[in-house]
């Protein structure tokens, strides 16, 4: 027994060598690319975030990066445009998207057909949706303001007018609602028939079955739809540099002219500060600190998710 | 799982109890008559922006200007002027954005197959950590690492190539990685053992036994991948210069090159949309499924 025990852990730690090996054979391609492409430049964010950085020159001005953005009228603009992005048109998109999944929920007939036409929209490149809904809803010559002037309708000037700028960005968000309308009709098609057959015999009316089955039942789902919105409306960037410059005409492929944002920096998100302050102006510095507070807000976004994730009991 | 039901078509709700008589017929025809009339509605305004623009793009010129619905000749010629104008400027684009597409999709499932293999099969210490991460790189945007990525790519002077976005997916994409995981969660571990038993090894397991089962989940990222790669605007934005343009930067300064001739801007757009359409109703199941897959357990 002495003699056998030393060989048996031999082995034992031969396996588990090898077991560690392989782990290590197929994680790599993740732990290089984690280490290489998030670690390190996250580190550096924070890092170039104390200097004043061209490219060519990196000068140490400590604090100066941070203070400026209490300052930067810009950077408050974008802070302001993109929360009100989060506070309507995530919630919007979220009933739009539980209203569109609920109601094919009940169509038997045509209903894959109807799914399809509207989870299409969703899959256009922005760049084409954006330039393409710019142009139907433009006033002079968009077909659908002319045509809803035709019936007596007069729309706004969507994407020229600060006030209209933000609503015609949700419109179009509207527009693109494929991913959260699947996703609510997957789990709506879940919930168990036999609730609704059992609630609809105790007396239950269709408002009472969804308040009282429907919803406890998806809410972890709906959650879900809300908070992915609101990290998916924190880099908001495409649609509203791409609307800005449809309607405006810019020769430019980005907002280099003049005030960025148009009109009147009511499209001015704020990745958008940080990629005009970082790659326009190439004040690399002071957008690693713009870099750092999208940092801050998105990780906390991503930690409720994360708990979420939990909740599906995920550990096992 | 959820994204099965949603493929299979409905059953018709027949033992739901109805109101009894011809007054709760009459309401559930209604009903029925509201919902249909509703969501008909809502999908031709869907479709309203696709149409226009397909009417738009066969206009002449001027009757772009006129506001004009319905096109009063049909210049199927815009759709060849628009690839051919600027010495064949959306040729180029269309190549830059197949290569970046087409790499970026073949590299990603090389290097995310095995991390998700191991994510879902093997046990390790740090395994819940790895995750984690990954959902939380898969989650956090883009912009947040991108002023150091760029400083990075630019002393390996390979800022203005396409190489900074392909490069990357060698190396595993969060994103990939976290659905074909959650899919292979799903497969029962009897079948990775009864190989085992036979003498495989680990990768031929993946090979031979896992992958095989694993194949819509595979078509789902791969899809998902290369439609990211088409559709991407921010990335080629920050790193191409106008020789390596792809359609998305191309297609966002055509409008302002050609200013007025909405007609050419508008049949470069359905250019740019019509492969996703085609892709998207030959490959519906695999999008639909693969979508239902993120959102819902694991």
């Amino acid at each position: 027994m002495a003699a056998a025990l030393p060989v048996r852990s031999v082995t034992a730690s031969r396996a588990r060598r090898r077991h560690r090996l392989r782990v290590l054979a197929f994680m790599s391609p993740w732990l290089i690319g984690f280490a290489l492409f998030f670690a390190y430049p996250l580190a550096a964010t924070v890092y170039f975030s104390f200097y004043r950085y061209n490219l060519f020159q990196l000068t140490p001005i400590g604090l100066t990066n941070y203070r400026f953005l209490f300052k930067d009228p810009y950077a408050w603009q974008a802070i302001k445009n993109t929360l009100w992005l989060v506070v309507v048109m995530v919630p919007l998109r979220v009933l739009f998207g539980l209203g569109l999944a609920q109601l094919l929920s009940k169509i038997k007939r045509g209903g894959s057909i109807l799914r399809s036409i509207f989870y299409l929209p969703f899959l256009i490149p922005p760049v084409a949706a954006t330039v393409a809904f710019v142009f139907v809803v433009n006033p002079g010559t968009g077909p659908i303001n002319g045509l809803a002037a035709k019936i007596g309708i007069h729309l706004p000037d969507w994407f020229n007018d600060p006030t209209w700028t933000k609503p015609g960005l949700t419109l179009l968000a509207l527009w693109g609602i494929g991913d959260v309308m699947i996703i609510l009709l997957a789990s709506l098609l879940d919930v168990p028939k036999s609730l609704y057959e059992a609630a609809a015999i105790d007396g239950a009316n269709a408002w009472q079955q969804f308040r009282r089955i429907t919803l406890p039942t998806i809410s972890p789902v709906l959650m879900f739809s809300a908070v992915t919105g609101v990290i998916q409306t924190l880099q908001y960037f495409t649609q509203a540099m791409v609307a800005a410059n449809a309607s405006q005409g810019n020769a430019d492929q980005a907002g280099t002219t003049t005030a960025p944002g148009y009109p009147d920096g009511a499209s001015l998100t704020f990745p958008q500060t940080l990629y005009n302050e970082g790659f326009q102006q190439f004040n690399m510095g002071y957008a690693c600190v713009l870099a750092l507070v999208l940092f801050v807000v998105a990780m906390f976004f991503t930690l409720v998710l994360l708990r979420q994730f939990h909740a599906f009991g995920d550990d096992d | 799982m959820a994204g099965t039901t949603v493929a299979t078509p409905r059953i018709p709700a027949r033992r739901a109890p109805a109101p009894r008589g011809s007054r709760g017929r009459n309401r559930r025809f209604l009903y029925w008559v509201a919902t249909h009339a509703i969501a008909i509605a809502l999908a031709l305004m869907f479709l309203a922006p696709l149409i226009f623009m397909f009417l738009t793009a066969v206009m002449s010129g001027n009757e772009t200007l006129s506001g004009g619905l319905w096109p009063r000749s049909w210049h199927w010629g815009n759709f060849g002027t628009a690839l051919t104008t600027d010495n064949g400027v959306m040729l180029h684009w269309l190549l830059n954005t197949l290569i970046y597409a087409v790499l970026a999709t073949v590299f990603m499932l090389v290097s995310s197959i095995p991390v998700a293999y191991a994510l879902a099969r093997f046990r390790f210490r740090g395994r819940k950590l790895a995750f984690v991460l990954v959902i939380t790189t898969m989650m956090l945007p883009p912009q947040v690492t991108i002023v150091p990525m760029y400083i990075m790519w630019a002393r390996f002077h390979l800022t203005g190539t396409l190489w900074p976005l392909i490069i990357p997916m060698l190396f595993g994409d969060a994103f990939s990685i976290f659905l074909l995981r959650q899919f292979l969660m799903t497969i029962p571990k009897e079948y990775a053992d009864a190989a085992r038993v036979d003498g495989c090894g680990e990768l031929r397991t993946m090979l031979r036994v896992i992958l095989p089962m694993a194949r819509p989940a595979i078509a789902a990222v791969a899809l998902f991948q290369f439609f990211y790669a088409w559709n991407d605007y921010f990335g080629p934005l920050i790193y191409t210069k106008p020789e390596s343009w792809t359609l998305a930067v191309g297609l966002s300064t055509f409008r302002a090159a050609h200013h007025v001739e909405w007609n050419l801007t508008m049949a470069a757009t359905l250019l740019t949309v019509l492969p996703v359409i085609i892709v998207f109703f030959l490959a519906q199941r695999v999008f639909i499924q693969g979508v239902t897959l993120t959102g819902v357990k694991g």
